[in-house]
């Protein structure tokens, strides 16, 4: 397929769902909670996204005299540049991607990586004291969770003897990952949580203690780019969870692979979102504490055992 | 552990759970007759208004939104002249009802009463003014009352005893 066209396709599938999250995630945690949810706006209400979106550019985009204005600008692209520059490297079919790059999961953990800076400027720049505690939370979270969400990746790297996304997918022909490797899958998921920094930890922004957190003083579209940022985290980490754990874009072929990607993708957002209607927020230090101990000694040790069965096996 | 799978599985079981959302302007919520809502002023069976302008709702009513102006016809019956409730005072509390003595004033349930313009919000007697009985029909004040204004005699009301005949000392 022709390059240009995978790209605009890429782009196209990630903003579209990404947008349409916010009619999924009102319409789903409206459901869980007995409550029917937007409905009016357009069939089933789809036309919410439509309505948000024009709402949100036809805010005032203030940007406070107290600030540091450039990096107050700055920083919610870069949270949008890190996360749609990582799809590049994601399958979304047998031949449908940007590009397979052989060092696909590593430029993955160096985005999200990146990632923080987005809030930590954010909130350094917004000169505020909640959005300062917020950023402050956000970049220990997710430097905490950085650490181990590499090292559970790094039993699917072994099993599949490579980095690429591409191969990965491929080596999953035999059977998928998350059985083999169900500690490293449990573990990535919750660090991909905390990652995105969805509820139920979603720390830095606990609109109860910190007001909005390290996103308080943005507003109009820039608050728009933190909001739909979150979506395509979500995105993002479902569609790593679903090709490197379940297979990617593998499936009964009476469907075309992008079907089944996108699929596995939306069970695992339709789980994200699950969870933020379940479950309460933890607090902080008991955040930092199953980090550090549990979650961390734990991906330490599968990736031994993964190693050692790889090695008896040979 | 097992409590947050178990909450996480209660929650999705959720998503089969019937919804209470009632989809108000097509699904209208029941309300008692009793309901306090909108408030009107009632005629009798003979179509004559039943507000005598006593005042009383006016001065039950806690926060004013009530005004009138007394008038008399030629049987020396009192009707308001003019009659007055400010809607976006009224705090549908019912007090004038229940001061009312001739059951003029009622609630009925209706609170469908948003306007545009504030000024809108502003009833006029000829808004509030209904030509039905509200919630008590065949009731009237003046067949009730000893004075005579066109309805009945004198002593010629139920419950009501002929006048004594101050001339004459038989009992």
């Amino acid at each position: 397929m022709n390059e240009w066209l995978n790209i605009a396709g890429v782009l196209f599938i990630a903003l579209t769902i990404a947008a349409g999250l916010i009619w999924v995630e009102r319409r789903l945690l409206s459901f869980w909670q007995d409550r029917l949810g937007p409905n009016r706006v357009g069939p089933f209400g789809l036309a919410q996204v439509i309505a948000d979106t024009i709402k949100l550019f036809f805010k005032e985009d203030w940007v406070p005299p107290f600030s540091d204005k450039p990096v107050f600008i700055m920083a919610p692209g870069i949270l949008m540049i890190t996360i749609l520059l990582t799809f590049a490297v994601i399958p979304f079919g047998g031949d449908f991607y940007v590009f397979d790059s052989n060092i696909g999961i590593l430029f993955f953990l160096g985005n999200s990586s990146l990632g923080v800076y987005s809030i930590v400027l954010g909130g350094w720049a917004s000169n505020n004291k909640y959005s300062l505690i917020g950023a402050m939370r956000a970049s220990a979270q997710m430097l905490t969770y950085e650490v181990f969400m590499g090292l559970s990746l790094m039993g699917v790297v072994m099993m599949a003897d490579s980095f690429s996304f591409q191969t990965i997918v491929e080596a999953q022909k035999g059977g998928w990952f998350f059985i083999p490797q169900f500690i490293g899958f449990v573990v990535f998921f919750i660090a991909g949580l905390a990652e995105t920094h969805r509820l139920p930890f979603d720390i830095p922004e606990a609109e109860g203690e910190l007001v909005a957190g390290y996103h308080s003083e943005y507003s109009g579209m820039k608050f728009g780019m933190f909001f739909v940022g979150e979506y395509l985290g979500i995105t993002l980490i479902s569609a790593i969870i679903a090709t490197l754990f379940f297979g990617g874009w593998l499936g009964p072929s009476f469907l075309p692979p992008v079907f089944w990607f996108l699929f596995k993708t939306f069970m695992f957002i339709f789980l994200f979102i699950l969870l933020r209607a379940s479950l309460p927020r933890p607090r902080y230090d008991q955040l930092m504490e199953v980090g550090w101990k549990i979650l961390l000694p734990l991906s330490l040790l599968n990736l031994l055992v993964t190693g050692a069965v790889l090695i008896f096996l040979k | 552990m097992f409590s947050i799978l178990r909450s996480i599985w209660l929650t999705f079981l959720h998503l089969f759970h019937k919804s209470e959302t009632v989809e108000y302007p097509e699904v209208k919520p029941y309300l008692p007759p009793r309901y306090r809502g909108r408030i009107v002023l009632t005629r009798d069976a003979e179509n004559m208004e039943r507000c005598v302008a006593c005042n009383l709702c006016a001065v039950a009513c806690p926060v004013d939104c009530i005004s009138l102006q007394a008038a008399e016809d030629e049987n020396g019956r009192r009707y308001p002249e003019f009659f007055r409730i400010n809607f976006s005072r009224c705090i549908f509390c019912g007090f004038c009802e229940e001061a009312c003595p001739t059951y003029a004033i009622q609630l009925i349930p209706d609170f469908e009463l948003a306007e545009y313009d504030r000024q809108n919000m502003v009833y006029e007697k000829e808004h509030l003014l209904i030509s039905g009985q509200g919630k008590y029909p065949d009731y009237n004040f003046y067949k009730h009352a000893g004075v005579d204004m066109g309805v009945k005699g004198k002593g010629e009301g139920e419950n009501e005893e002929k006048p004594v005949d101050i001339k004459n000392l038989m009992p």
